[in-house]
């Protein structure tokens, strides 16, 4: 869609309600350089204040804008109305495969519940008392981490899943992507307890390779690359007999 | 659809063993099935150039050892991959899962290992 002048309106139909609510549609001015998170704004500010959104830091740190923009998962603080706009306007809708608590809003708690039956969490080995712990930037378990760490927990990933969608217990590419990046921090003591959780029936092994999380990350990582390395541990563990 | 229930994650891990040994087993017999299809599918395109006829083919696998054997891997392969995929298919796509799904998949498993060694005894008996 075309930049043009600020009178210009074009159409933007959101989700509005739980569940079981609907789009509806309302006429949005066109502005120059407008993200998908303007135009909510825009909704939210002059025409209807009840719509329900989230954001916090509107330049793609945050990771809590994220909806789905024309049948597709994406931060909309960094999308551009002219990148995603088609002859029907925008379509917004609250992200796949989490409750919708309303309009915009999903609840998260399922998503991060995951992250933590993940093991998602640091566990320290070393005390307050200990030396700063000192990692070589070169290793190869760091290098492996390198780009893992950059996840801002929006739940694209999550919500382009076909296997979350298909299998509800399925820990998903986040979570996942996670507990690869705390298997490669040296500091970590969680071993083979990470390993375990990672290895259970909707771990890592559920994961199709489609690469849906990867083709729409928004910081351009590859939870598939992380599930893939996480399928060798857990091979590797099992042929050990450590599971 | 929108809107999925609350998804429930079990906090303590049960199974990783033996859902890594699934994993396993299906990448392993996966790998070996990518050789004996390539080796079967020669075999047919090599029969059908040849004009090899039923009888003669018969007449060549009875008294081999490395036909009957070759074939035995390529049944238990197959009874060992296929329903560890279903499985997947089950859970995924149809929802169907827990100890009657395993035990449909037992029976598949066994089927297929039975009807395959069945047919390779009758062929070089």
């Amino acid at each position: 869609m075309p930049s043009s002048p600020a009178s210009s309106t074009f159409p933007v139909r959101i989700w509005r309600g739980g569940a079981d609510g609907g789009f509806e549609r309302y006429d949005v001015p066109r502005r120059a350089s407008q993200t998908v998170l303007d135009v909510v704004t825009h909704v939210q500010r002059h025409i209807d204040p009840s719509l329900a959104y989230r954001y916090a830091c509107r330049v793609g740190m945050c990771g809590s804008c994220a909806m789905t923009v024309n049948g597709k998962a994406r931060w909309t603080c960094r999308t551009h109305v002219d990148a995603v706009a088609n002859r029907s306007g925008l379509e917004i809708a609250p992200l796949s495969h989490l409750p919708i608590v309303r309009d915009l809003v999903v609840d998260m708690a399922p998503f991060f519940d995951k992250w933590a039956a993940a093991r998602g969490q640091f566990v320290p080995t070393a005390t307050r008392h200990d030396d700063f712990a000192r990692v070589e930037p070169q290793s190869p378990a760091r290098r492996a981490i390198d780009a893992t760490i950059e996840c801002i927990g929006c739940a694209v990933c999550y919500a382009s899943c076909d296997v979350v969608g298909w299998k509800p217990d399925y820990l998903g590419p986040a979570a996942l992507n996670r507990a690869f990046t705390l298997v490669n921090d040296v500091r970590d003591g969680a071993g083979i307890a990470r390993v375990r959780a990672i290895a259970r029936d909707g771990g890592c092994e559920s994961c199709h390779t489609h690469q849906s999380c990867t083709k729409r990350c928004p910081k351009h990582l590859s939870p598939t690359g992380s599930i893939a390395s996480l399928k060798r541990i857990v091979a590797r563990s099992a042929l050990k007999g450590e599971l | 659809m929108r809107g999925s229930p609350a998804l429930a994650v079990a906090a303590p891990v049960r199974g990783a063993r033996a859902a890594a040994w699934r994993f396993v087993l299906q990448r392993a017999s996966a790998a070996v099935l990518a050789l004996c299809v390539v080796v079967h599918l020669a075999t047919i395109v090599y029969a059908v150039r040849h004009g090899l006829r039923a009888d003669a083919i018969v007449a060549r696998v009875q008294g081999s050892v490395f036909w009957p054997a070759f074939y035995t891997l390529f049944v238990v392969a197959v009874a060992i991959h296929a329903p560890l995929g279903l499985r997947a298919i089950f859970d995924e796509w149809l929802g169907f899962r827990g100890l009657l799904a395993d035990i449909l998949l037992a029976a598949i498993a066994v089927g297929l290992l039975a009807g395959g060694l069945y047919a390779i005894a009758s062929l070089v008996s």
